[in-house]
């Protein structure tokens, strides 16, 4: 009987919304010859000095278990790696612990700190998981929307709106996944003295970090007095191009992180022992490797935020990551429309905007990791279509 | 020559793609289509771009009869102008293209282009072995290219294996 198997589904299971991603997937997936610009993911494949020490490690028989916080080898590396890049100190011992991608570390940051009933300030447009994680954690995610009119930049005011008594954290990430909003200094410290004032900790996924292409990049956590309550997350997944490898780390003041590898060691036990093996190597040795991935991604950041404009989809520069966020408000089209039509007439797949929150509705998200061959034919059919809905008008 | 920053950017994109088009270089650099313009032809008379050339995978071609030959070299050198002289009566033959004194147990390393095993082993006996200068040759003919100035011939890893869209 069918209908009593949904009965075996728990109510948060049943409640959670499909993603809106899911379903461009299934449309674009049966396609052929789409040019997607819908991956979330760098088209470099992993550096082979990288891929060699994974393969190292297995040839030499390394495949047991890691202690649940990781090897100390490589958070010893991590936690060099991170007062290198970001100006930041954290004690590899018991500071750090290395998770199965940044999405598992957000999961286990979200449930080690919230109560039932507690609140996440959520800043959209943002990453699908978010609010998903925060309800799965037993929290109450409050979505606030970052504009266009302010480039995806939130806002203190805004925040300050909606703290509550429950308010425990925000969730913040910059560069942006939609948008490549990247916060300076400034605006850190501007939401920092909010959480001082407010006592709240910030989760602050910092995994696009490394891909920041005009200014000096400002880790939350280096922000003064924000060490303490900053729950800072990373990984090697965009930086590095180790997408598959799942392998991501958190890091945090040695209360909170204690708490969290109570959680990790019973969820995960430990991350995957060649992929951390890897990431040793990608910290020891992948700094070119990293830095030709940047330039490459700032030139391909130029031209499509260049041609999106000259095609007449309004686009703020993102400061970050590897994705642009046009308007396309001036087809009169919803963002739904525009991506599905874009699909099924063009054969080029973008991300509708408003699967990553109200505020993303009217725009789309295309990822410019792609080969720049890719890119100028995208460019070149969206102009058609764009030209094609002018016309029709 | 000192290069600005831009210019940088241009000879580092040119030297990867030499047949990308003006206007989306410009876009990539933050320069306008002229200044762009400008720009390469700056470089192309300094002659920091020397040529446009193909990275070719001739194996790929039935018809074409080449054959790549790598060729260790010891040579006496003569006072004065140390290797330079000999390095120079190599390198002007036509079937020459590529010469470098090299440190260890032999001098110079030549690649030599023929149409045949034949060609080359003419070219060998013939015209480089009876130069007065040259003590020894060994001939090393190259099977198969894989991987030419960081080019991977005949390698699946640049394809894209990405699901179509990610979160």
């Amino acid at each position: 009987m069918k209908t009593t198997r949904t009965t075996y589904i728990s109510k948060l299971a049943t409640d959670l919304k499909p993603s809106g991603i899911r379903r461009f997937f299934d449309l674009a997936a049966g396609m052929e010859g789409v040019i997607s610009l819908g991956v979330g993911e760098p088209d470099f494949v992993t550096p082979w000095n990288i891929r060699e020490a994974a393969i190292n490690s297995l040839e030499r028989g390394i495949t047991s278990y890691t202690p649940n916080a990781g090897l100390l080898e490589l958070r010893e590396e991590i936690a060099f790696y991170m007062n290198d890049q970001f100006q930041v100190d954290y004690s590899p011992k018991d500071e750090i612990i290395v998770t199965v991608g940044a999405s598992s570390a957000i999961d286990l940051a979200l449930r080690t700190i919230l109560d039932p009933g507690e609140e996440v300030i959520v800043v959209e447009p943002c990453f699908v998981s978010y609010v998903p994680m925060v309800e799965l954690a037993g929290g109450v995610a409050v979505q606030v929307q970052a504009t266009k009119e302010n480039d995806f930049k939130i806002q203190p005011s805004q925040l300050e709106e909606v703290i509550t008594s429950k308010t425990k954290a925000i969730l913040l990430c910059s560069p942006n996944n939609p948008t490549g909003t990247m916060l300076n200094k400034e605006e850190l410290e501007a939401i920092a003295s909010l959480a001082i004032e407010h006592d709240l900790l910030i989760i602050a996924d910092e995994i696009y970090a490394e891909l920041s292409y005009d200014e000096e990049y400002t880790s939350m956590a280096a922000i003064t007095g924000m060490r303490e309550r900053t729950i800072l997350i990373s990984g090697f997944s965009k930086s590095f191009a180790m997408t598959g490898w799942r392998l991501g780390f958190v890091c945090s003041p040695i209360e909170i992180s204690n708490a969290m590898l109570k959680v990790h060691q019973y969820a995960l036990m430990c991350a995957s022992t060649m992929s951390q093996y890897a990431a040793i190597e990608a910290l020891r040795n992948g700094r070119p490797e990293v830095d030709e991935m940047v330039k490459s991604y700032r030139r391909r950041r130029n031209y499509i935020v260049q041609s999106f404009n000259e095609i007449g989809l309004e686009c703020h520069e993102p400061g970050g990551a590897f994705y642009a966020f046009p308007s396309i408000q001036s087809t009169g089209l919803s963002s739904q429309a525009f991506a599905e039509q874009l699909l099924m007439k063009e054969g080029v797949a973008v991300v509708p905007g408003d699967v990553f929150g109200e505020s993303g509705e009217g725009h789309i998200r295309c990822s410019y990791a792609s080969s720049l061959d890719q890119l100028q034919e995208a460019v070149r059919r969206i102009k058609r279509f764009v030209d094609t809905l002018q016309e029709t008008r | 020559m000192r290069l600005t920053a831009k210019e940088m950017e241009i000879v580092e994109i040119l030297e990867k793609d030499a047949r990308l088009a003006t206007d989306v270089i410009a876009k990539m650099v933050g320069l306008s289509v002229e200044e762009t313009k400008q720009a390469i032809k700056k470089l192309e008379d300094s002659k920091v771009l020397v040529r446009y050339i193909s990275i070719v995978d001739w194996t790929k071609v039935e018809n074409h009869p080449g054959v790549r030959a790598m060729i260790d070299v010891k040579v006496t050198p003569k006072r004065g102008v140390g290797f330079d002289e000999i390095a120079e009566r190599i390198y002007r033959f036509d079937e020459v293209s590529d010469v470098y004194l090299m440190s260890g147990t032999y001098d110079l390393s030549i690649i030599v282009e023929g149409k045949s095993l034949n060609e080359v082993a003419n070219f060998v006996s013939q015209k480089l072995s009876t130069l007065d200068s040259v003590i020894s040759t060994t001939t090393h003919f190259i099977l198969k290219k894989y991987k030419h100035d960081g080019i991977i011939f005949e390698n699946d890893t640049n394809k894209d294996k990405r699901i179509v869209v990610s979160p």
